[in-house]
C-alpha cells in the first residue's frame, strides 16, 4: 500500500510535483499526479482515484483471456447476470425512475431481488442495464464522484456536469464493454433553475443524450417504450407519471425473458424514485406494492393494460 | 550566524512560531450535546469556511492559517473517500482520519522548514452520545481524544476554562450554544460584543439526519438559535437568583446579579433539569435544606 505522500518516502512538501512510480501514471486523465492527498489540483474522485490507484477503477480491462467468443470464457461471460429495463417519465416539476427486479444469468434467474435504481445524490437518480457487477462498480463511483466534488467545492455539480461526468465514467469503462461487460446507465435529474425533471441516456460509448419526456433502457426497454408512448401525457402529476411507469415495466416484463414483472407472492416490486423539488425519494415497499395491485387488477381485466384511444377524445 | 543549531532549539523555535501563529487568531469551540456535536466559530466570511463536513458523521474544524487547513481538510475528505470507497461507508471512522491527520502533520513538523500553524479538530457522532467523539491534532501532530467539549486557537485556554464550567452532559442545543458564545466571549472579559449571525460560523453533527449528519446553521436558522440561546441564558440566571433568593436568609452570601446571563458564577454549573423544569417565576424554587 502505496504511503499517503505517494513513492517511498514521506513528501508533503512537494504537493504539484509527480510521485515516483505507478501511483504517478494517470491513464488518459489528463490531471497532473498529485504526491499524495496533500496539494490535489481535481476535485474530481473518478480522476484522483485514475492515477492514485488505477486498480480500483471500474472499467479495468479484465485481461487478454478473457472475451465474448464461444470459448469457456465466452459463457462465463453470458452467465454473468445481467440486468434488464429501467424506465424514465418527466412529470409535473420532476421526474421518476423506475427499475425491474430482475438479474438473469444465461436461461436462469440469478437473482429475483436486484435493485437497478439508486439515489446518486439529493437531485438526481441512476439506473444501470448491462452487467450486474460492473453496474454496481460504475454507480456506487458516481455516488462517490458527486459526493466529494460537493465537498471539495462547497457547491453541487450542476445538473449537466453530473451528466457529463457519468459520460466520462462510462467511456472508461470501454475496455471492459468491448470485452462484454456492458453497462449503460439511465441518468435523471431534477433542475432547479428550470424547475422540471430531466433525463439522459447513454450508449456504451459514453454520451450524454438528452431524452425529453420519457425513456427506457434495457432488454425489455423496447416494450416499455412502446408501452410509455401511448400512456404518457405531458406534465402529468407524480402519481399518473408513477403508474405509467409500472404499467410500462409490467408490458416489458410481459414480452422480455429478462426482466420480471411484480411478484406478488414474494412481495418484491419494482423500485421507483422520484426526483422532484424536494429531492430524491425512494417509494416504500407499501407504496410500490400499492401501485404494483393497482396494475396487476387492471390486468385482470384488460390484460393488455389501459387501452389508447384511437379516436382523438371529444 | 551559526552553523549548527541544536536539535532541541530548533524543534523549540518551530513549535513557539507556531504557537505565536495559531494564538493570533480567535477560538474555535467543539461540544456535546444531547442530539449530537455542536461547533461554533467565529467567522466574518460567509465563503471560507473553518468548519466543514468529511464524511457522513465526521466534521472538521480548524484555527490558523487558511490556505494550510484547507489544504489539510481537502486531503481529509479525499482520504475519507477513498476509504469509503474501498471498504464501505462504515468503515471511516474519525479515528482513522484523525491518526492520518497526526502523521501528516508530524511530519511537516519535523521535516519542513515552517511548520504548519494549524489546530484541527475532527469529530464523529455515533448511534448513541456515549458513542460521539471529539479528537484534537495540534501543529505538531499530538493527537488527543477530548471528552465531551474542546476549545482550540486563540486564547484557548480562557476559553476552555469558561467553557468548563458552563458545559454538561445531554444539554440541549440552545444551552450548548448558550454556552458556546459564553465560552467565545470569556477572553473579552466576559463583554459579549453583540452576537450577530454574520460574525458566527456554525454547524452541528445531527444524529436525527439521515446518511449525512453534517449541517450548516445559518441565516433565519441561526437568528433563532442566538434566540434561544439567550433565552437558555436567562433560564439559568433566574434559576440562579431564585436559588440566591433562597439562600439568601444565610448571612454573608453574594447573591448572583438577577438579569444578566454572562457573569461567570462561583457556584457548580447547573445542570439540564434544573434549567427545563424553570418556569420563570422565581417564588417556585425547588426547597433547599434550611
Amino acid at each position: 500500500m502505496d504511503s499517503y505522500f505517494g513513492g517511498s518516502q514521506p513528501d508533503p512538501l512537494r504537493p504539484f510535483g509527480g510521485g515516483d512510480g505507478d501511483a504517478g501514471r494517470a491513464r488518459g486523465s489528463g490531471v497532473r499526479p498529485p504526491a499524495g492527498f496533500l496539494g490535489l489540483q481535481t476535485s474530481s474522485f473518478a480522476d484522483f482515484l485514475a492515477s492514485y490507484s488505477p486498480g480500483l477503477m471500474p472499467g479495468r480491462a479484465p485481461g487478454p483471456g478473457v472475451s465474448l467468443g464461444d470459448g469457456a470464457g465466452g459463457h462465463a461471460i453470458r452467465d454473468l447476470p445481467h440486468a434488464t429495463t429501467i424506465v424514465a417519465a418527466a412529470c409535473e416539476h420532476g421526474v421518476v425512475l423506475a427499475g425491474d427486479r430482475r438479474a438473469t444469468a444465461g436461461s436462469m434467474i440469478a437473482k429475483r431481488d436486484v435493485e437497478k435504481v439508486f439515489r446518486s445524490d439529493e437531485y438526481s437518480a441512476i439506473g444501470y442495464s448491462g452487467t450486474g457487477s460492473m453496474g454496481i462498480d460504475v454507480i456506487r463511483l458516481f455516488q462517490v464522484e458527486l459526493e466529494h466534488y460537493e465537498k471539495m467545492e462547497g457547491r453541487s455539480l450542476s445538473l449537466e456536469g453530473k451528466a457529463n461526468r457519468l459520460a466520462w465514467m462510462i467511456r472508461g469503462n470501454l475496455a471492459a464493454a468491448m470485452q462484454g461487460f456492458i453497462v449503460v446507465p439511465l441518468f435523471v435529474g431534477y433542475d432547479e433553475d428550470a424547475d422540471r425533471g430531466r433525463i439522459f441516456s447513454y450508449d456504451p460509448l459514453g454520451g450524454p443524450y438528452e431524452e425529453q419526456r420519457f425513456y427506457s433502457i434495457g432488454s425489455g426497454s423496447v416494450f416499455a417504450r412502446g408501452s410509455l408512448k401511448k400512456l404518457f401525457v405531458d406534465d402529468m402529476p407524480v402519481r399518473d407519471a408513477v403508474l405509467a411507469s409500472v404499467q410500462a415495466l409490467y408490458d416489458a416484463a410481459d414480452d422480455d425473458s429478462a426482466t420480471g414483472g411484480p411478484d406478488l407472492t414474494r412481495r418484491i416490486f419494482p423500485v421507483i424514485a422520484t426526483v422532484t423539488a424536494d429531492g430524491f425519494r425512494r417509494l416504500s415497499e407499501a407504496e410500490s406494492e400499492d401501485y404494483a395491485e393497482q396494475v396487476v387488477q387492471g390486468r385482470m381485466s384488460e390484460p393488455d393494460g389501459p387501452p389508447a384511444h384511437l379516436h382523438a377524445a371529444g | 550566524m551559526p552553523f549548527y543549531v541544536s536539535p532541541e532549539q530548533s524543534m523549540r523555535d518551530k513549535a513557539d512560531y507556531a504557537r505565536k501563529g495559531i494564538a493570533r487568531g480567535r477560538s474555535c469551540v467543539a461540544l456535546k450535546y444531547a442530539g449530537g456535536i455542536l461547533m461554533v466559530a467565529p467567522n466574518p466570511s460567509s465563503a471560507l469556511h473553518k468548519i466543514s463536513e468529511i464524511y457522513d458523521r465526521i466534521a472538521f474544524a480548524a484555527v490558523g492559517r487558511y490556505n494550510e487547513y484547507e489544504n489539510l481538510r481537502k486531503a481529509g475528505v479525499t482520504y475519507a473517500d477513498i476509504t469509503g470507497y474501498q471498504f464501505d461507508r462504515h468503515d471511516v471512522t474519525a479515528r482513522g482520519i484523525a491518526n492520518w491527520y497526526a502523521q501528516t502533520l508530524g511530519t511537516i513538523f519535523t521535516e519542513s522548514n515552517k511548520p504548519f500553524e494549524v489546530e484541527i479538530v475532527v469529530a464523529e457522532i455515533g448511534r448513541q452520545a456515549a458513542d460521539d467523539q471529539i479528537y484534537r491534532i495540534t501543529f505538531d501532530g499530538s493527537v488527543g481524544d477530548e471528552p465531551g467539549f474542546v476549545a482550540f486557537g486563540g486564547q484557548a485556554d480562557q476559553v476552555s476554562a469558561a467553557l468548563k464550567e458552563r458545559y454538561s452532559e445531554g444539554m440541549s442545543l440552545a444551552e450548548a450554544f448558550a454556552a458556546a458564545l459564553a465560552a467565545l466571549a470569556a477572553p473579552s472579559n466576559g463583554e459579549r460584543q453583540d452576537v450577530v449571525a454574520a460574525q458566527l460560523e456554525v454547524a452541528v453533527l445531527d444524529r436525527a439526519r439521515d446518511h449525512r449528519a453534517f449541517r450548516r446553521i445559518r441565516a433565519a436558522r441561526l437568528e433563532e438559535l442566538i434566540a434561544e440561546g439567550r433565552a437558555a441564558d436567562q433560564k439559568a440566571a433566574d434559576q440562579k437568583a431564585a436559588e440566591a433568593a433562597q439562600a439568601a436568609e444565610a448571612p454573608a452570601q453574594d447573591g448572583a446579579p438577577e438579569g444578566s446571563g454572562e457573569a461567570a458564577d462561583p457556584r457548580p454549573p447547573i445542570g439540564p433539569g434544573a434549567a427545563s423544569s424553570d418556569d420563570g417565576s422565581g417564588g417556585d424554587a425547588p426547597p433547599r435544606p434550611a
